[in-house]
Parts: structure tokens; sequence; C-alpha cells
């Protein structure tokens, strides 16, 4: 266990980071510009890293697989950013929003990070204003906040339902600036495919470029890896088509630990899957809680009747409603955190109450928040005596302004009218808690390979709270990660520039062409996508919102056998040697095929129900997930041996000294 | 639904291309236009022939990925809507869809239906930004109020998703909307002012250097734009151009 040194800095938790900040090394301005860095991934934790790093005065070369930074997968965020900033005076603080991402974690991330990401969080906001990010304001001019499940308190600022695209454009324009500068050189469509390591250290990366298909050797002084997380490991999830884990999974197989791979948080509210042709899932954003109210039909001939479309939803009286989180969980009602809310919707479709064709699906509807806004609608427009109509229409006008983008969204998927008829959602894959191991100073087992935003394990535990994933990736790449690598590079200033033709980029090269000749060299059975699919399916009913030994087992059994026929039979069409989409999707299904497992096998070693991690045999009489701190309070890093069968784990013990564990209740 | 599809084939940038026909059905209404060509791409592949390579990532309609010029128009028949999220029930069986990249000198082909459009980013980088340092120093976020109709005037713009089907409506191939919506989201916010005659003067320069045409007010880019921009935003960008060219 001593392999894992998680370096946080000894004192109290409100003055570790000022502290560590004042303790650790510094590089001169004039040995900057002999400093190169790699930033792999451009969303929101690579782009403002690569942005911040260039503006210190670093060589920056960035990487993305898009044809431009702006396409990250950040972009797609709908929700929110929270900071304790107390705008609202409703009693927020970073204690606050430390306390509710800790406890909302299910206590399994470690807290002298997250203290600093509450403590930082303020300050994102004053950035990205400055920036130029247009958030939403209130008629006085102030910033506009909301609420998002698992808090009591407004600290969510947004940008109608597009706030992850606005932050992830500010990003996206302090690189361009660089860029224009001449501090940052964007590799775009280009992939990592390796990492090269020279005496132990992450040196540089071997790439493709995605249009010619050559492969390149880029070195650097340091690697900083921000590739997002892994949810397409389950074929259908809501992240881009092309996210993947390559780049984590190859630092992985060089020697970075792979933490929590079984921590992946499913999201309570999505359009539900329609067929079987489906490519991806569509998230509705977290923030429709704040008004819409879940429920099912109290009674399964109901429920059966609007299956076979002989009864409509808003028919259903609303004594004859079940509005199942506002019963379970008054306290928090339909704001609960996404996977309690998500267990919730799984518990009463498989007891049979769903209401789409296949039973899988629970209504989120607006009819109460549209006769709400409207009443007070005409109250404060001075109209008396407004009639039924009226009062809707001027509901209607609120919500739209509310929610407009996301109504929109749904109807084009779904072909019905949000505003007439309840939404149907129900829970999909979202975002992975789990990823590459990390210390304070987000540096992994590699020396000099640094991880940042959802590709690291660190700051969301075993569940991810609403509007917090945006605060983490622009944490950690404006406020964090360019003072701890500076720690590091202080004692690279006499290395110089770190040449490409050594025997350690030679040989990282021949591992990558090895690979891509193998999979170019495959019988020819099946396509990529059949191999994709099926490991989906395995995740999905074997690894999903609720898992058992049995079935783990059987997972594990069954993803290796799929990764031998895979290697053996898969066929890409065309040639490595150009633009080849097929091959990159190849070599991305062939890594999750690897992490699939180690995913299955670290869900099968953690004997208790945490966050996004639901084991059926650890449960109360209630259904709620049953903890156990005693055995369990540890981070899983996992260390590659070879095969996923083979690896290795170790145990970074949490250790809490500011807060008390507790069961987490929501009632 | 049996649909015909004619494609555009084109190996690389230098190649010839030409359009292609395939028979494909089994397609339902509930399919994305993507979803469908990942149907007629399977099919291709365990026929032994090549996919047809295009553009696509989030197909939540934000990423601003895909393209695709629909039976001559960018992203297709529907309104408001990205050909992610595009979806077969706004054709009907036996409908014959022409399938094409966008076009535009400025967004040369790269593969099949896959265009550059990198020009777009080097139109940003010259100027598409607030230069404000990221170290985090600045002051308190409500220490400027901002109109709110202001902001939510500047968010409408800042919605634009970069995805060139302005360039590919407009006859013209102009840049004028995709320009117009960063100059304005930064012309209507207060911490956008100190750099905003060189942000237009800069962003416009480029604009022409990259072989964009000039507009004409025809107006196709705003009705194709699948985030609804707004043609206000030229005017706007007319206004601060000819500001910042007057004052010198």
């Amino acid at each position: 266990m001593g392999i894992l040194d998680s370096k946080v800095p000894k004192g109290p938790l409100a003055a570790k980071w000022t502290q560590h900040k004042n303790d650790i090394n510094l590089v001169n301005p004039a040995n900057k510009r002999n400093i190169d860095i790699i930033v792999v991934g451009t969303g929101l934790a690579g782009g403002s890293a690569a942005a911040t790093l260039a503006e210190l005065g670093y060589n920056v070369k960035t990487f993305c697989y898009q044809d431009s930074p702006r396409r990250a997968h950040s972009i797609a965020a709908q929700g929110g950013i929270n900071a304790a900033k107390n705008y609202q005076g409703d009693g927020d603080s970073p204690y606050r929003l430390f306390y509710d991402t800790i406890k909302g974690g299910d206590y399994r991330s470690r807290e002298a990070n997250v203290y600093r990401l509450a403590e930082e969080s303020a300050n994102i906001i004053d950035q990205c204003v400055a920036q130029g990010v247009p958030f939403a304001r209130e008629y006085g001019g102030m910033l506009d906040n909301r609420s998002f499940g698992g808090v009591l308190v407004s600290r969510t600022f947004y940008a109608k339902g597009q706030t992850g695209q606005q932050l992830l454009l500010g990003a996206y324009s302090a690189m361009n600036r660089q860029i224009n500068r001449g501090k940052i050189q964007s590799f775009n469509r280009h992939e990592m495919m390796d990492m090269v390591l020279v005496d132990g250290k992450a040196r540089g990366i071997i790439a493709r470029d995605l249009v010619t298909g050559k492969i390149e050797r880029h070195s650097a002084h340091a690697v900083v890896l921000a590739t997002g997380g892994y949810g397409n490991v389950f074929f259908l999830s809501t992240n881009a088509m092309g996210s993947n884990v390559m780049a984590a999974w190859r630092a992985h197989r060089r020697g970075a630990f792979f933490a929590n791979p079984c921590f992946t948080q499913i999201h309570p509210t999505c359009i539900p899957v329609s067929g079987d042709h489906q490519s991806k899932l569509t998230l509705m954003s977290e923030s429709l809680r704040n008004d819409g109210r879940i429920w099912v039909p109290k009674r399964k001939d109901d429920a059966i009747a609007i299956r076979e479309g002989k009864l409509k939803p808003i028919q259903l009286k609303e004594e004859d409603r079940d509005y199942y989180l506002e019963r379970r969980y008054p306290a928090f009602g339909n704001l609960v955190p996404r996977d309690v809310a998500s267990r919730a919707a799984k518990e009463r479709c498989d007891a049979g109450f769903g209401v789409n064709k296949t039973g899988e699906a629970v209504y989120l509807d607006f009819a109460s928040a549209i006769q709400r806004y409207g009443e007070e609608e005409a109250l404060t427009h001075g109209i008396k005596n407004a009639d039924d109509k009226e009062i809707t229409r001027l509901g209607k006008k609120v919500v739209e302004a509310k929610y407009g983008n996301l109504f929109q969204m749904y109807e084009k998927i779904v072909d019905e009218n949000p505003y007439e008829t309840p939404m149907m959602i129900y829970p999909a894959v979202h975002y992975t808690m789990g990823g590459l191991w990390v210390d304070y100073n987000l540096q992994t087992t590699i020396e000099g390979c640094y991880c940042a935003g959802e590709a690291n394990f660190s700051d969301h535990g075993a569940n991810r709270l609403g509007a917090s994933a945006l605060m983490q990736g622009l944490a950690d790449g404006y406020f964090v990660l360019p003072y701890t690598i500076g720690d590091y590079l202080s004692k690279d200033i006499r290395t110089g520039a770190i040449p490409t033709d050594s025997p350690e980029f030679d040989a990282a090269e021949k591992t990558v062409q090895d690979r891509l000749d193998k999979l170019m060299a495959g019988s020819g059975q099946h396509s990529v996508d059949f191999y994709h699919k099926k490991l989906g399916k395995i995740m999905w009913d074997k690894c999903g919102m609720a898992r058992n030994a049995e079935h783990l087992q059987e997972a594990i059994d069954e993803i290796s056998a799929l990764r031998a026929d895979f290697w053996a039979n898969v066929k890409i069409p065309g040639k490595a040697d150009g633009m080849n989409q097929e091959l990159e999707k190849a070599g991305r299904v062939a890594d999750f095929l690897e992490l699939g497992e180690l995913f299955a096998k670290d869900a099968l070693t953690r004997n208790e129900s945490c966050g996004g991690h639901f084991r059926e045999e650890y449960q109360t009489a209630e259904g709620e997930a049953l903890r156990d701190d005693e055995n369990f309070k540890f981070v899983s890093a996992w260390e590659y041996k070879g095969e996923p069968k083979d690896a290795v784990l170790h145990k970074e013990e949490l250790k809490y000294e500011n807060i008390e564990l507790k069961t987490r209740s929501y009632k | 639904m049996k649909l015909n599809l004619k494609i555009w084939r084109q190996k690389d940038a230098n190649a010839k291309g030409e359009l292609v026909t395939y028979p494909i059905k089994g397609i339902e209404g509930d399919m994305s236009f993507l979803e469908m060509l990942d149907v007629l791409n399977e099919e291709l592949i365990n026929k032994g022939d090549e996919p047809v390579q295009f553009d696509h990532d989030c197909r939540e309609g934000i990423c601003g990925a895909c393209s695709l010029q629909i039976n001559g128009e960018p992203h297709g028949p529907d309104r408001l809507v990205t050909t992610c999220q595009l979806h077969m029930r706004k054709f009907n069986d036996g409908d014959t869809i022409v399938i094409e990249p966008f076009r535009a000198t400025a967004f040369p082909v790269i593969n099949d239906l896959i265009v550059d459009r990198s020009s777009f980013d080097r139109i940003q980088q010259a100027g598409g930004y607030i230069s404000v340092n990221t170290s985090g120093n600045t002051v308190d976020a409500n220490a400027t109020p901002i109109n709110k109709h202001a902001a939510d005037e500047a968010m409408d713009a800042a919605t634009c998703i970069g995805c060139g089907a302005c360039v590919a409506a407009c006859k013209n191939a102009s840049a004028m909307l995709f320009t117009s919506a960063k100059v304005s989201q930064f012309a209507l916010l207060p911490q956008g002012q100190v750099e905003a005659v060189d942000r237009v003067q800069n962003m416009v320069r480029q604009m022409d250097l990259e072989g964009f045409g000039n507009c004409t007010n025809t107006g196709a880019c705003e009705i194709e734009c699948p985030k609804g921009i707004s043609l206000e935003n030229i005017a706007r960008m007319n206004r601060e151009y000819l500001s910042a060219t007057t004052k010198g």
C-alpha cells in the first residue's frame, strides 16, 4: 500500500491548498520558455489547462480527435456549474459545498481535493465572466442561480440549458488567444496512441494523424491527460460517440494506476431508448427536476393501459399518480441526488409501472409548474380574473424561457410536445467517476504524467452531484494543475528539449504500428460496432444500475471471450494510411474490451453498495444502498499486469478528518 | 421505409468525387439521419465495401461536428436542427435523398462527406476572445452588473455551434453569420468593449483571407442555421466594423 502516496499537505483543511501553493517550487519565467508540455484532450479541463500553461510561459502542444477543440464533449453539459458564492444569501459557503459534494459522493472521494474544489469554485465564476461567458442574469444585472439535485441551496450558475457549451467556448477562446500568440500548437484530428516513458518519466506521446494516418512522435517534459470519461464502454450512453478511454488506458498500460473503474454515474433524466438502431442516448438536464415532478401511475392496470396507448397520462387524476420521489424522500423530493433518483425509477419500472412501450420510462411532468408560474405571472402583471387558458399561456411562457431549448430538443427526438404531455425519461449511463489515480498534485503513478477532469478519479467519489463536473474540469485546468505541475517541472529546467529519436520513442512507435497491423489483419467476420454493441449489452445487463456477484463473474468471463473473438475476427475495411473511421473505432473498442473487464472485476471486489455502485446483496430493508465503511473506505487503484484478470489491487485508505461519515439520507 | 440514397464519395482532397446510388430498406421514423447512415455503413462493411465517412460526435445537436447537405439544404429539410437531430420521420417511403458535403472554397473536402472547417478556428484565433489572463485574479463576477436584455442577447449570439451551415447555405459562401455571432456576443457585454475595435477588424480581415465570400443580404444563412442565429448580428457587425474603421 506504500506505493500510493496521496501527498495531501498537512495542516488544517481550509489552509492546506494555500499552504501548499506557498511551499511548492516555482519555475522562473525565462526557464518556462524552455519547457514543453503536451495536453491531450481539449475539453473544459484540457482546454483551460492548455490556455493557462501557455499564458504562464510554457510551450504547449494540444491534441484532440475532433476537428476543433470547440467540439469536445464538455460542450454538451446542460444544467450549470456550482460555486459557493452565496450570492443568494441562503447560507452557502465553501464548507457546505465541500460537505454536499463529499456526502453526495457517498464518502468515497478525497477530502483535501474536494475542499480545494469548493475553495476554487468562486474564482471560476469570476474568471468566466471576465472572459465574456454570458451567464443568466436577473433584472438587476446580478447573476442568477438555480438549485440542483442533492443540495438545499441555490448555488448553480447557468447559461440557459447550454452552460457546458458557454464554458467550453470560454476555454476555447482562451486557447485561441494563446494560439494567436504562438504559445499553443493545436493538433486537431489527432489521437494519442501511446505514451512514451524515458527513465520512468512521461516524456511524450505517439499520435496518429486521423486524416493522413501518419504516426507521429511528440516529446515534452510533461504530459497532461484530460481526455474525459469512459461511459461509452456501455455503447449506449450520453457521451459523444467518439469519447473513448484510449489515452488513459494506454497510460494505464504504461504504469498509471486506474482507480475505481466501477464507479459510473447513471443519470436519471434521459430520453428513453426507442429501438435497436439507437446509437446514443440524449440527456435532459437535471435542472428540469427543479420544476418537473416525477411520477408513474399508482395502479398497475393504468400503467398497462398507458403502455398500450389506451390511456393518456393527462387523463390520469392527481390521486391516481404516484409521485414516488416526493413520497419516499420528503426532504429533497424530486431533487434527490442522481443515484437515488435513478434507482427509484428502476425500482418502479421493474415493478411494472413503466409508461412507454418497453416499460422503461417514467414521467417528468411540468403541468403544476406551468400552473404555478402562470398564477404568479398573472399576479405580477396585474392581470385580474385570469382564466385557466390565460394562466396556462403565461405559465408556458415562463417554462419556455427557462428550459425552451431542452423542450425543443425533446420534441424533435420523441415527436411529442412536452408542454402538453409529460416528458418520458429513464436513467442512462452518463459520467464516470473512476479514472486514472492521481495524487493531490494531479500526478498519476507515472512521474510527469498528469491527469485532470473526468479522466481522473479524485473528486466525485462513488456518485457525482449535478453541476460539479464543469466545476472540477475548470478548477483543475485553470487553477490547480498550472500550479502543481510547476513543482515537478522546476527540476527540469536544465534538461533541454527531449529528443524524439531515442530507443524509447522507437519502441513505442513500433508497439503502435504492430497494434494497428494486428487490427487490420482480423479475419473479417464482424464489424467493430458488432463487438461494441455486444460489450455494451453485457455491461448494462450485468454491471449496470444494479450488480451482483454472480452476474459480475459472468461478465468477466464473457468480456474476456468477446475480446479474444474481436482480435481474431474483427473486420476493418480500407487501409491504415489514410482517414479510416472504422480503424479509429476499432482501436477504441479494443481498449473498452479491456477496461470493461477491469470494471467488472473492480465491482466484484467491492462488497458494498455506494453511490453509483449498487450491489444487490448489500441493501437495507427499504432498498437503500448499504455502505460498508469499515471494510471499503478506500480507493481501488489497479496496476496493469497484462490481462485485466491479472491486474493488482492497491488501496488508498480514505481519511476523513473533518467530516463524520453518516448514512446518506435524503428523507 | 425504403429509400434511394445518392451519396457523394471522394477518396481524399485531390481525388475526383462522384455521386453513388445506394438503395436502403428497413428505415424507421424514430431513427436519426445519422443512424440511418450507420445502418447503411453496417451493410456496406458486411458486403466488404468501404463505409461512407462523415463527421459526427455528440449526436445531441450541440457539438457542431455533423454537417451534410441533404437534398440541397444544410442539415436537411427540418428547421432549427442539426443533421444528428434530424429524424427519418421527416422523409417518406420511396424518397430519393441526395447527400453531399458542405460546399465552399474555404471548406475543402477531406474525405467523402467530411470537410475541413479549420478556417473557422482561424477566424476565432484572429480575435474571437477577450484578452484576460486565466489566473483567477479578476474582479468579482457581480462587480459589473449587466443588463438582463443584453446578457440574453449575448447568449443568443453565443449559441452558435460553428457547424458551417450558414456558409453552405449562402450562394456566396459567406461566413458573415458565424463571424458576426462572436463579434456580437462580445460587443453586447461590457467585458468585450476594450478590444472591440481591433477584434472586429482582425476577424473580418481573417474571414476575407480564408476565401469566404461577401454578404448580399439573401438571408439563407439565418433560415438554415440550426441555432436560429439572427441576421441582426450581421447588422451589428457591420456597425461595429464601420465604427472601427472610421475611428481608424
